[in-house]
């Protein structure tokens, strides 16, 4: 699904550049649910981000479910990131003068769907997160995991390949991140392949191999056994 | 433009985003609002200014008389001087190819006016039919003092439109029997004048008339001629100053006045006066149009700031949509479509707002200099054109900016 070959990422920030990832090898199949860790600055959010097209690498190679990736513009990039991936971030980053299911619907809305049709696909999944009666409050109105799992919601609505998370359950208390784990498991039982970026060995373990960074490069990488979020609500 | 999803869109976000929508409307209306005005006002100072002049007509010379201040030739000073009608015949002879309109006036400074039950106090004028252009006025009912009416010395008199509301009320004053000081005149003619109520309180009789009924004699106490126009304003103003002073030495000759006396008689020259108001129209137009470029520039920067505010308040918001999938141009057409939409709809807001005021309050408004004040509709069209034009282009160059950002980049924002 993901195959990625000596990547590297700089950052150059007046005179002084900064090596951040330093020839990153590594690929993820189909149905795989992988967290990433490493010490704070180690570069996890750099490659997630140039995972999820969001940030371009400097060098390497770049192949999404076939696909490479390099050089694309803006615009196929946009393609790209609406048909493949669906991103859940540490601070939610919900619409905030839109409603849940509003929000749910916004790739719907750039895939060009109608109003009737992407409101009743945004409802289903946000009956899958279960949060149906809470689809016409504002993200104001909604609790810290409640945020999120409309983020969830959202990611899944145009049913990409990927799913991208970083740091989902950092801004959550445990109970919380449990919770938002426990639906993430859920949704890779069904299928879908999962990158989650993570500071926190429990949530690492209730994910299937947990890869290592340290100072740009993968010092580990290893198949876990998967704990499942259930057993510990 | 006709994307209903797209509308819907645009109208969601500006129902949930009031403060911002009612601000940027705010400025754009009140520019407009006050624009309007203003241009409105400087018309109706222009109107205003106009009407004043336009009480007589703008090339006119009077001569009046006053007393000697001078002795001369064995005469002793402090003689009033009175002009004849030897003296206005001699003119008109004289300088019969230069003048367009003449009349020499007889005054009864205060007639009274009886009619039914109603009477009042006017000032009556002997003129010649020439008079209503000197003067500048038009007829609303009847006609004007006629040569005919001279030659036969008829009674018959021209009131003014207030005479008429006075002494009349709704009754229909055309052949109507008034008497001034007692004796029967037949009304003929109803005018009004630029000048407004002031100029439209007198009353004309024919000048022979006059002078019989009101024991003139032979005497006139003004003479009013206007020149037929050169090619150039320059070449009239000049002729009109040498017309002036020669009028003014024949006179001063024939009635024995010293060359130097200037209170035995008096000659205003309106002309002289007209290049003036057309001077002062100028400034007052030039005034006002740099003052409405000024708010039209204010308006553009005003609309370029709130739209860079906008754009910059909305970069994380840009972000999510671009991650979520938006193509650089939807979010470019986003922000234009909505400041167009905001901006046009607060443009035509102003504009019908200050339009209405102008139009309820401008006919009602009748100071001395300022009078109807209005504006044109297309000057007031373009300017809110203008401005929504500027609003586009002001948010065209952020919202570009914005939408060739990197995602990453816009999500950072906060
Ligand atoms: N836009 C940027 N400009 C300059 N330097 C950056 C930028 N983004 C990240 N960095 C730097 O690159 C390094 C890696 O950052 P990154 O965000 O990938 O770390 P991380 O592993 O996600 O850390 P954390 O666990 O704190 O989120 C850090 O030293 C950071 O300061
Ligand atoms: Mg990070």
């Amino acid at each position: 699904m993901i195959t990625i070959k000596d990547l590297h990422k700089s950052y150059t920030m007046g005179t002084n550049s900064l090596h951040v990832l330093k020839g990153i090898n590594f690929s993820v199949q189909e149905g795989e649910l992988v967290s990433i860790m490493g010490s704070s600055g180690s570069g996890k959010s750099t490659l997630l981000n140039i995972l999820g097209m969001l940030d371009e690498a400097d060098e390497g190679s770049y192949t999404l479910d076939g696909v490479p990736i390099k050089n694309l513009n803006e615009k196929i990039a946009a393609q790209y990131r609406n048909k493949f991936l669906g991103f859940i971030f540490q601070s939610f980053n919900l619409i905030n003068y839109k409603s849940a299911l509003d929000n749910v619907g916004m790739p719907l809305y750039y895939q060009g769907m109608k109003r009737k049709e992407r409101t009743e696909k945004a409802m289903a999944y946000l009956e899958k997160v279960g949060l149906a009666n809470w689809a016409h409050h504002m993200p104001n109105e909604l609790s810290g995991g409640q945020k999120q799992r409309v983020a969830i919601a959202r990611a899944l609505a145009s049913d990409p390949k990927v799913l991208l998370a970083d740091e989902p359950t950092g801004a959550l208390d445990t109970k919380t991140s449990y919770e938002v784990m426990d639906l993430i498991q859920g949704i890779n039982d069904e299928g879908k392949t999962i990158l989650i970026v993570t500071h926190e060995d429990d949530i690492a373990h209730m994910t299937k191999r947990i890869v290592n960074l340290k100072d740009g490069l993968i010092i580990d990488d290893t198949a876990v056994d998967q704990v499942r979020a259930l057993s510990h609500v | 433009m006709f994307d209903l999803e797209r509308w819907q869109e645009i109208l969601e976000t500006i129902s949930k985003n009031k403060l911002r929508t009612f601000l940027t409307g705010l400025s754009v209306a009140s520019g407009i609002f006050i624009l309007v005005i203003l241009l409105g006002f400087g018309q109706g100072m222009q109107n205003g200014i106009s009407a004043q002049f336009q009480r007589d007509a703008s090339s006119r010379i009077s001569v009046y008389t006053g007393v000697t201040s001078k002795g001369y030739k064995g005469l002793n000073p402090g003689r009033f001087i009175e002009m004849t009608n030897e003296d206005y015949n001699y003119l008109i002879k004289k300088y019969e190819d230069d003048l367009e309109f003449k009349s020499s006036v007889y005054r009864i400074w205060s007639g009274t006016l009886n009619f039914g039950n109603e009477s009042g106090s006017y000032r009556v004028e002997g003129v010649y039919p020439d008079y209503q252009f000197l003067e500048n006025e038009d007829m609303v009912a009847g006609r004007y003092i006629n040569y005919d009416d001279q030659e036969k010395k008829s009674k018959v008199m021209v009131i003014g439109n207030k005479v008429k509301q006075d002494l009349f009320n709704n009754q229909d004053p055309i052949g109507q029997q008034v008497q001034i000081n007692g004796i029967n005149f037949k009304v003929v003619g109803v005018y009004t004048d630029p000048g407004g109520e002031r100029e439209e309180t007198r009353v004309f009789v024919p000048l022979s008339t006059s002078q019989r009924v009101f024991g003139g004699a032979d005497k006139v106490g003004n003479l009013g001629f206007t020149l037929k126009p050169k090619e150039t304003f320059q070449k009239t103003l000049e002729q009109s100053v040498r017309f002036s002073s020669e009028i003014e030495s024949f006179l001063k000759e024939r009635h024995l006045i010293a060359p130097d006396d200037t209170s035995a008689i008096g000659i205003n020259n309106t002309l002289e006066g007209t290049k003036r108001f057309y001077d002062l129209i100028g400034m007052i137009k030039t005034f006002f149009w740099v003052v409405g470029i000024c708010t039209i520039i204010a308006g553009v920067v005003g609309v370029s700031n709130i739209m860079l505010i906008i754009v910059k308040e909305r970069t994380k918001e840009i972000g999510i949509r671009k991650a979520l999938g938006a193509q650089p141009l939807s979010i470019i057409t986003m922000i234009l479509h909505e400041s167009i939409f905001v901006t046009a709809i607060a443009g035509f807001t102003g504009l019908i707002l200050s339009m209405a005021l102008l139009e309820v309050v401008g006919p009602n408004l009748d100071m001395d200099f300022i009078k109807n004040p209005s504006v044109n509709f297309n000057v007031a069209l373009t300017t809110v054109f203008i401005l929504i034009l500027a609003g586009a282009l002001a948010g065209f160059v952020p919202a570009w900016r914005a939408a060739r950002i990197k995602p990453i980049t816009a999500l950072r924002e906060e």
